[in-house]
């Protein structure tokens, strides 16, 4: 067996005897959607700085109270009533999860907030960029304490009709030759993506299993798909 | 089975799942009771997430395409946050909190508290005294301006007590010193994950800087103005203080002995308990900043009345966390 792979998912076992595969987010992708939400905190106080000032000083004590509410509790807000995701991470996919896939609750979300300032020393998240490449699930030091983690927000699913046609209507092949669980796989994922890859990419695909054939029989599009067929079962 | 089969034979039930979870997906952020229309009835929920979960681990066990246990997984991950969403009970929790919970959260880590409030009004106090005779002090821990302008604000002369004369309404300073105050709290508390040397300082800073500022105005017999400005909200701020100084220390603590915990671990459940206080340490603030806001900076009151007034403050607040919930305490 090979060595596994680095890799940045992260498994975790479910109630049901189920290990769900979380895509681990990295510091770059975080630091975008950091740098996004900053953007829309900014505008916001443009925005509000803008009417409130008309107010007076009422408006000023409306100002400040806001800008405490908005410096502490945004990422909470729409981390807990969001699913997540503050708009920034919404844009790049992310998402916050407790370490265990769950959605993320008033508490964890204020503890990782409110941890937010040690990450940011000594400056510009110092301590929290550290904290992130010491770990296997790049967590900041909020993270660690919160037990949460930043995933790559698992895509709606796509609901998607009935296969491609040109899968199941054909004939089933048997092959001479033994194909092991990956060569199997990859031939039955190849014939899966037929529909999304234009017609030369398909054969160029299939021609480079070409040594394995004789020459007389030299490996096409057509073939493999039939390969593909008898291993998956389609009538 | 071969792929296909079992494609057929389910996809139909997936497809089900997926437009309902799709469906469900966006009214994930309304906190309303009916999730589920009325087939896909909340009942029959659990039993399709377990079969579903079923499907999932046939999939990857028969080694079925990556493309149908993607499917599948997908399908799982986001059953699974639907399935293990907590529910909370807003109203009864904070409640239950800040009849019981709150109180009995700092009776367990009173040697937390303890050694915070040593710490703080040890130098708060040890300073006002050693102003009484050194006053010269005060230059060494605030700056000749602010202690220029802090004067100005406590002159007996005032109308408005504890502000600048061009400072603005009631409602802006309340305004003011929830930004500035609960943010200071907030920080005590989290530079105490710098194994406690963070809150070590905030708490010595500010026990210096109050302590300065009140010596200062003692001394040169602005005492009048000052005491009993401060009389009314000093409880729950100083309070506050020194229980966002008991949170960050227990956060640095778990770090520093975690005991027969992995120090992740210690950290964890520390960091739960901690910022279990902080919601009570947030609320006071807030109630600090509203006294000081409203009835601390009235000048027409008798000194009596304002020192009464904070002396009942203060039994008001150690009664409620000696006595508060120590029947049928829950968290």
């Amino acid at each position: 067996m090979q060595n596994p792979l680095l890799d940045s998912v992260s498994t975790v076992q479910t109630p049901e005897g189920i290990d769900l595969y979380l895509r681990v987010a990295g510091v770059w992708p975080r630091s975008i959607a950091w740098l996004i939400d900053l953007l829309i905190r900014g505008l916001m106080y443009i925005v509000l700085g803008f009417f409130l000032t008309k107010l007076g000083d009422f408006g000023t004590g409306l100002m400040l109270i806001g800008l405490f509410f908005m410096e502490w509790f945004y990422p909470v807000f729409f981390e807990v009533l969001n699913n997540g995701m503050t708009p920034g991470k919404k844009y790049l996919k992310l998402q916050v999860l407790n370490s265990d896939g769950t959605p993320i609750g008033w508490s964890p979300s204020l503890l990782r907030n409110i941890l937010r300032t040690v990450d940011f020393l000594p400056f510009f998240y110092g301590i929290g960029f550290i904290s992130m490449l010491m770990n296997d699930r790049f967590q900041r030091l909020g993270d660690l304490a919160a037990d949460t983690i930043v995933v790559y927000y698992q895509d709606s699913v796509t609901v998607k009709s009935d296969k491609d046609k040109s899968i199941s209507d054909r004939p089933h092949l048997k092959t001479d030759y033994r194909l092991n669980l990956k060569e199997q796989q990859s031939i039955i994922r190849y014939a899966e993506r037929s529909g999304e890859l234009s017609e030369a990419r398909m054969q160029e695909l299939a021609e480079i299993l070409n040594p394995l054939d004789v020459k007389e029989h030299a490996m096409t599009k057509e073939k493999l798909l039939n390969i593909a067929n008898g291993l998956t079962g389609q009538k | 089975m071969k792929q296909a089969t079992f494609e057929k034979k389910y996809s139909e039930f997936w497809r089900y799942l997926e437009e309902n979870i799709l469906k469900e997906g966006q009214s994930l952020t309304s906190a309303s009771n009916e999730i589920f229309d009325k087939d896909f009835s909340a009942q029959k929920f659990p039993e399709y997430y377990r079969l579903l979960c079923h499907h999932l681990s046939l999939a990857r066990s028969r080694h079925y395409s990556p493309l149908l246990v993607d499917r599948l997984e997908k399908l799982v991950i986001q059953s699974h946050q639907l399935f293990y969403r907590r529910k909370s009970h807003m109203l009864a929790s904070v409640l239950i909190y800040f009849t019981s919970g709150f109180a009995k959260a700092v009776r367990d880590e009173w040697r937390w508290v303890l050694l915070s409030a040593v710490l703080f009004f040890g130098t708060l106090f040890s300073m006002i005294i050693t102003l009484q005779s050194y006053p010269d002090m005060v230059y060494t821990v605030i700056h000749a301006e602010q202690l220029a302008q802090m004067e100005s604000m406590y002159d007996p002369s005032q109308e408005k007590i504890g502000r600048d004369r061009n400072a603005g309404t009631d409602f802006q300073m309340f305004g003011f010193y929830i930004f500035n105050n609960t943010g200071i709290g907030l920080k005590t508390f989290a530079s105490g994950l710098l194994l406690g040397i963070g809150t070590i300082i905030t708490l010595l800073f500010n026990g210096l800087n109050i302590g300065g500022v009140a010596g200062y105005l003692t001394y040169i017999g602005y005492g009048s103005t000052f005491w009993p400005f401060v009389s009314g909200h000093s409880a729950p701020e100083l309070g506050a203080i020194v229980l966002s100084g008991a949170a960050g220390f227990k956060l640095g603590f778990s770090i520093i002995s975690p005991g027969r915990k992995s120090r992740l671990l210690s950290l964890r459940d520390n960091a739960k308990q901690a910022v279990y206080m902080m919601y009570g340490v947030a609320a006071l603030f807030i109630m600090a900043a509203f006294i000081e806001a409203y009835w601390s900076s009235m000048a027409d009151i008798p000194s009596v009345i304002k020192y009464s007034v904070g002396i009942v403050n203060w039994l008001l607040l150690i009664a409620y966390f000696v006595f508060a919930g120590r029947r049928n305490a829950t968290r």
